[in-house]
């Protein structure tokens, strides 16, 4: 795929780029204004624990298209990474209520939700990836 | 049509129809819209969406800043639709959490005796009651091979699921003790031991247990720092404590208790209560041991089960139907000879 774009984030100018860099794809690809406010707050989410837990780590974002039943379908993937310490217990960190108290703001459930496809990698010690998918229907 | 092509279709209609009219008639349609919507599990941005979609729609020549002013609003509102969403789910598990206690509550009814032996020479009438779902009261009556009848009421420290799990162990040392330990003071210490090596350190077990002998009518007891019972002399006319000194279950390997015993004269009983009942209170404050007395006086002429039964039914109203500790009560007569 052509549309591709890889946003660094050290600071919060960069959690403001990677939202313009996603609403703006997200617009090309054809999603109407909710679900364009919904993948730039996902973007927005994963790009702010990058700027609170770790030093450094980018937000890739790329169109991408797959071979329903109903023909083709064209969706934005948005894959967040870094080379922070890493999560422990992935349970943890995806069970509705521990953000509260662990104060990751939305949280990676509200994040899961908000988009279609959520996967997490985490190696304690050397860092976490998250891809997540949001489908055009 | 889908769902949201026909709630934006319902909207713009009373939409329209209030700003034509502005009528309370379109306010009640949008109120119930806003049931209907909740019920669709729509959240919060999209109703800003169809709100914004509406008035393009009826009115395309609003300026820009006011179209633009409902992105930003849409914007706003993500935040809601994330904590709306994760409501519904929590509400959904808390929902799963409710079934999955009333099964253990289920359960644990089952510990407790399906029915209370029939015996020849007495009555007996048992009331329990949980405060919320799990209950931290036990109680037990049996009636061994030698024709005596044990009957036990205990409270373990604490409420809810902790306690539950402790009454299991009770219900389970209790059935395991040898029939030639019906009495009261050796039953205890047996049972303390067991309860002292199984319980967690800051728990521990109050107890009454009494014993009935139809041959003798001599009725035992002995008590493990539970709440003391009344004893109702039928002849005297007059309730007197029953109280049995001994330390609660659990504390102590060396406790030792003490037996006490009265000859229980035809039309005489026996109360065992738990705290939940001697800590009921009305809005401004605890009722009086006197009052249980009163109301076990005020009902005394019907059979024991219809007494626990209205003593019951009478408390709870004077707290407002708000229990706040388990609630077990139980009444043991001796029979008179003519209605034998």
């Amino acid at each position: 795929m052509s549309n591709h774009s890889c946003i660094e984030i050290a600071n919060e100018w960069g959690i403001v780029s990677a939202r313009q860099a996603g609403r703006e794809l997200s617009k090309e690809i054809g999603f109407g204004s909710v679900d364009q406010a919904r993948i730039t707050t996902a973007i927005s989410e994963l790009a702010r624990n990058i700027y609170l837990y770790t030093e450094i780590g980018k937000i890739d974002l790329e169109e991408i298209s797959d071979n329903h039943k109903n023909g083709k379908v064209r969706g934005i993937k948005v894959v967040a990474s870094d080379k922070g310490p890493g999560i422990e217990n992935l349970r943890d960190v995806m069970v509705d209520g521990f953000t509260t108290s662990g104060g990751l703001g939305a949280g990676l459930p509200g994040v899961k939700r908000l988009m279609d496809e959520f996967d997490i990698e985490s190696i304690p010690g050397e860092g976490t990836t998250i891809t997540t998918i949001k489908w055009l229907r | 049509m889908d769902t949201y092509e026909t709630l934006q279709q319902s909207y713009k209609e009373i939409l329209f129809s209030f700003l034509q009219k502005k009528n309370e008639q379109s306010l009640y349609d949008a109120q119930q819209f806003s049931k209907k919507v909740l019920e669709e599990k729509v959240s919060p941005e999209e109703i800003v969406s169809i709100h914004l979609e509406v008035i393009q729609e009826l009115y395309p020549d609003i300026p820009p800043e006011t179209q633009e002013s409902f992105e930003f609003l849409l914007e706003v509102m993500i935040g809601y639709g994330m904590a709306y969403r994760e409501h519904q789910i929590l509400r959904n598990r808390q929902k799963e959490l409710e079934n999955e206690i009333d099964v253990a509550a289920n359960m644990q009814h089952t510990l407790l005796p399906s029915e209370i032996p029939d015996v020849e020479e007495l009555d007996i009438g048992v009331i329990t009651v949980p405060a919320s779902k799990m209950s931290g009261d036990y109680y037990h009556v049996i009636k061994d091979a030698n024709g005596l009848i044990g009957v036990a009421i205990a409270d373990i420290i604490g409420k809810g699921i902790p306690a539950a799990l402790c009454m299991s162990m009770i219900k389970y040392a209790m059935d395991s003790m040898p029939n030639s330990i019906l009495q009261p003071g050796e039953l205890l210490e047996s049972l303390n031991r067991t309860i002292e090596q199984n319980i967690a350190s800051h728990m521990f077990v109050t107890m009454m247990y009494g014993s009935y002998d139809p041959k003798s009518h001599i009725f035992y007891y002995g008590g493990a720092g539970h709440e003391p019972g009344f004893y109702y002399s039928e002849q005297q006319d007059r309730f007197e404590e029953l109280y049995a000194k001994g330390l609660a279950l659990g504390i102590s390997k060396e406790a030792k208790y003490r037996e006490f015993s009265r000859e229980m004269s035809e039309g005489d009983f026996v109360v065992l209560l738990s705290d939940g009942v001697t800590e009921c209170r009305t809005e401004e404050r605890f009722i009086e041991r006197e009052e249980i007395t009163a109301l076990i006086r005020k009902y005394k002429h019907l059979s024991t089960q219809k007494i626990v039964d209205n003593v019951y039914r009478d408390l709870e109203r004077w707290q407002e139907f708000q229990l706040r500790d388990d609630f077990t009560l139980i009444i043991v007569r001796r029979k008179f000879k003519e209605n034998k």
